[in-house]
């Protein structure tokens, strides 16, 4: 059995981290913090839609990232466009969590199950830019033809994530005045829930670690799959035109 | 490259004149789009005048999608890319022809548009300057990623559902900050639209500048 | 020794998608030869003559255009390179003379050349300001020619440039090949009009299973006893694609079997001459030590 891309260790740490760490995030959430005095029990999403929030963001950095390092000549090669993949499938999901946990969350607090927040806005955004990028990954074209393109559309949208913040921001603060803000960072949190957050932000990292690190592995091996594909296609192709392979290619 | 700008800019300006898409097809749609707007709207109660400056954005986002599609198919004869390749023009060139001639287009729609809004919403547009400051901006932003993802989508199956998925999101600050400056300027207090010009700008420019270092990595690997 | 100087691919490999279109090719061309390159649809001449142009990239191997490496850097020879291929590439919507224009201009070619290339095509006068759209096939072609002409690139890549034309057009093509090699350019043709080609080609090359048979120039070859007698008047091409497949691989009777006789430029040119001689490699001694090795 041929070496994993990543090796084992690696996953199974991240795994039981996560899962450890969640868990423990969820008992804090659900026991050990209190209710606060502004929003009442519904603060303790504060363990869950935070972290999602911003691995969601996360996951584009990622794809970001690795479709820069695809695009450069020197530092091509076919594990970033892997990885952007990964990690864009991972991000969007985190980044549908957001919306909902976001809508979940406003939904008592607010009274409405949507308002147009200048985050929630933003994140929708972010979620539809996401759905645009995986949609031209699923197109069918040659694979070069494809990374490339994909490539270049993260980097066109990614650009367009600090445009959308600072329109969103001032858009909001146009029409709604201060809102309400989920978070309430001003407010004082008290440690119950800092540790609370702090949990829900590992455990859920190590999530994303891991399913970034699973999609990519799979991704790898069809790699691997399609590429010994094509040694068998070189030699059908020769022996369409019956030529031995020995004869192929012969120097000057 | 600005030659090579200037020389396919004409090209597509001249298959514009020719085939008259833009003023046969996309006028036409972009003024019933308006209409639409009013058969939606209760035109009686001034909401149709209040909800202007953004109903006449969504149709110009609307337009520009049709003319990059547009601008995108010129190409897409058989063979025609490969013959712009081998043609020896500066790819950032042909990036920033095609993109001058998507926002010639989209210019003259937005003042027949304008005269629509004007017409058949009732809407009094004072603060020309930051009316037509807000139109300019816009319009290169949108030329620009248009033209990007006009070549992103060229040559697959599925382009004419995809364009608009992949456009729109990206677009959506610009429908945004166009709609407050217009805003601004019918209410008539245009110096909170400055602002809003300066997000335009700044989206402008980060196109411009990534359509002219990576158009040519687009077209390759037609 | 084969000098190479207009194309030289060594043992390329160029996909379409996942399919190896071209698997292993090489091929050396000198300036002003007239290369006719033959083959089975779907061997691999097209992609072949993409990868001369610089549109198609390699995965693996060599290849160097008019001086340029194109493996490094596939844009640097499409300016004096001009490729006519099936599909045509112009513009539905622009006139002939419009079309014309372009290219040259974009070329950075000289403007006075359209005038005379469009009226050497015989598509002045009225035909010259009709769209595209309306015209032949065979009157496409010849805008497309006259594209050509007009830009009067180095290297001409011609695929199936027969197809759709009349018999006026098609002795027009011929001249203007002949034109070409006069001022110096180098042609290569991929066609089935075997006939017609062969008498204008200075060699001949097959192309099949994306590989090519026979890819050195003539004079790189020492003549090889026992040669001759398998240098009989060219078979059919198709004849000689099925005899490839069908024949038993490999099966030289001497340590001369491999190499497929030279052709004297510019008469006729033997194609793959028969099923024993089927794949031919290196000319010469590199080809006699192989055969001796296989034998």
């Amino acid at each position: 059995m041929t070496r994993p891309p990543v090796p084992r260790w690696v996953t199974r740490s991240l795994g039981l981290g996560a899962v450890g760490f969640s868990a423990a995030a969820v008992v804090f959430g659900l026991w050990v913090m209190g209710p606060t005095a502004e929003q009442g029990d519904y603060s303790r999403l504060l363990v869950v839609h935070p972290p999602v929030a911003t691995y969601a963001y996360v996951g584009f950095g990622i794809t970001a990232l690795a479709s820069i390092l695809y695009l450069i000549p020197r530092t091509r090669r076919r594990e970033w466009d892997l990885l952007a993949g990964a990690s864009a499938e991972v991000g969007v999901v985190f980044c549908g969590l957001t919306l909902v946990t976001g809508s979940i969350w406003g939904r008592p607090v607010w009274g409405v199950w949507w308002t147009w927040d200048a985050r929630l806005t933003a994140e929708a955004l972010l979620f539809a830019l996401f759905l645009g990028y995986l949609a031209l990954r699923r197109v069918p074209a040659s694979e070069e033809v494809r990374s490339r393109r994909c490539a270049i559309a993260a980097l066109i949208a990614v650009l367009d994530i600090p445009v959308d913040h600072y329109a969103t921001t001032w858009w909001q603060t146009l029409h709604q005045g201060s809102s309400i803000d989920l978070l309430q960072p001003d407010k004082h949190l008290d440690t119950a829930h800092n540790v609370g957050l702090l949990l829900g932000f590992i455990g859920l990292g190590l999530a994303f670690a891991w399913l970034v690190i699973q999609r990519y592995r799979v991704e790898k091996l069809e790699a691997r799959y399609e590429q010994e594909g094509l040694d068998l296609a070189l030699e059908a192709r020769r022996a369409e035109g019956d030529i031995p392979s020995d004869r192929v290619g012969a120097p000057v | 490259m600005w030659r090579d700008a200037a020389l396919v800019a004409g090209k597509d300006l001249r298959i514009e004149a020719r085939s008259r898409v833009a003023t046969n097809q996309v006028a036409p749609f972009a003024l019933l789009v308006l209409v639409l707007f009013a058969f939606a709207l209760d035109p009686n109660r001034a909401v149709l005048k209040q909800a202007a400056a953004g109903l006449y954005w969504v149709a110009v986002l609307f337009c520009s999608l049709l003319a990059v599609q547009r601008s995108s198919a010129v190409e897409s004869a058989e063979g025609a890319r490969d013959q712009l390749r081998l043609s020896g023009l500066d790819p950032a060139g042909v990036f920033l022809g095609k993109a001058a001639a998507v926002a010639a287009q989209l210019l003259v729609l937005e003042l027949l548009l304008g005269a629509g809004v004007v017409i058949l919403y009732d809407v009094r547009l004072a603060s020309l300057w930051l009316v037509t400051a807000t139109c300019l901006l816009a319009t290169v932003g949108l030329a620009a990623a248009g033209t990007l993802y006009g070549s992103l989508a060229a040559g697959l199956k599925v382009r004419e559902t995809l364009l608009p998925l992949l456009l729109l999101p990206v677009a959506a600050p610009v429908l945004l900050s166009a709609t407050e400056a217009w805003q601004a300027a019918i209410a008539g207090h245009p110096g909170d639209g400055t602002q809003w010009l300066r997000i335009l700008g700044v989206f402008a420019v980060i196109y411009v500048a990534f359509g002219v270092v990576m158009y040519g990595s687009l077209l390759e690997e037609a | 020794m084969a000098s190479g100087d207009a194309v030289r691919l060594r043992a390329a490999v160029a996909l379409l998608g996942s399919f190896p279109a071209l698997a292993g090719a090489s091929l050396d061309v000198d300036r002003g030869e007239v290369v006719l390159l033959q083959g089975a649809n779907g061997a691999g001449k097209t992609t072949l003559l993409r990868v001369c142009a610089g549109l198609t990239g390699v995965v693996s191997g060599d290849v160097v255009v008019l001086g340029r490496d194109l493996v490094r850097d596939r844009r640097a020879v499409r300016r004096h390179v001009g490729l006519l291929h099936q599909g045509g590439g112009l513009y539905d919507d622009l006139t002939v003379s419009d079309n014309v224009r372009f290219a040259v201009r974009a070329a950075h070619g000289d403007p006075d050349g359209v005038e005379p290339a469009l009226a050497r095509l015989g598509l002045d006068g009225r035909l010259a300001r009709s769209p595209v759209a309306r015209l032949s096939t065979g009157q496409r072609r010849r805008t497309a020619l006259a594209m050509l002409v007009a830009r009067s690139p180095a290297l001409w890549l011609l695929d199936e440039p027969h197809a759709g034309l009349d018999a006026e057009g098609r002795d027009l093509l011929d001249g203007l090949i002949a034109e070409a090699i006069q001022v110096g350019a180098t042609v290569v043709i991929a066609s089935h009009e075997l006939e017609r080609v062969t008498s204008l080609a200075h060699r001949t090359v097959v192309v099949a299973g994306g590989v090519v048979l026979d890819g050195r120039p003539a004079e790189a070859r020492e003549p090889v006893a026992g040669a001759a007698e398998e240098l009989e008047a060219s078979e059919p091409v198709a004849g000689a694609a099925e005899a490839a497949e069908t024949s038993e691989p490999l099966a030289p009777p001497g340590p001369d079997a491999g190499a497929v006789g030279p052709a004297e430029p510019p008469g006729p040119v033997a194609g793959a001459a028969g099923p024993a001689e089927a794949p031919a490699g290196a000319p010469g001694a590199t080809d006699q030590r192989e055969a001796a090795h296989v034998a």
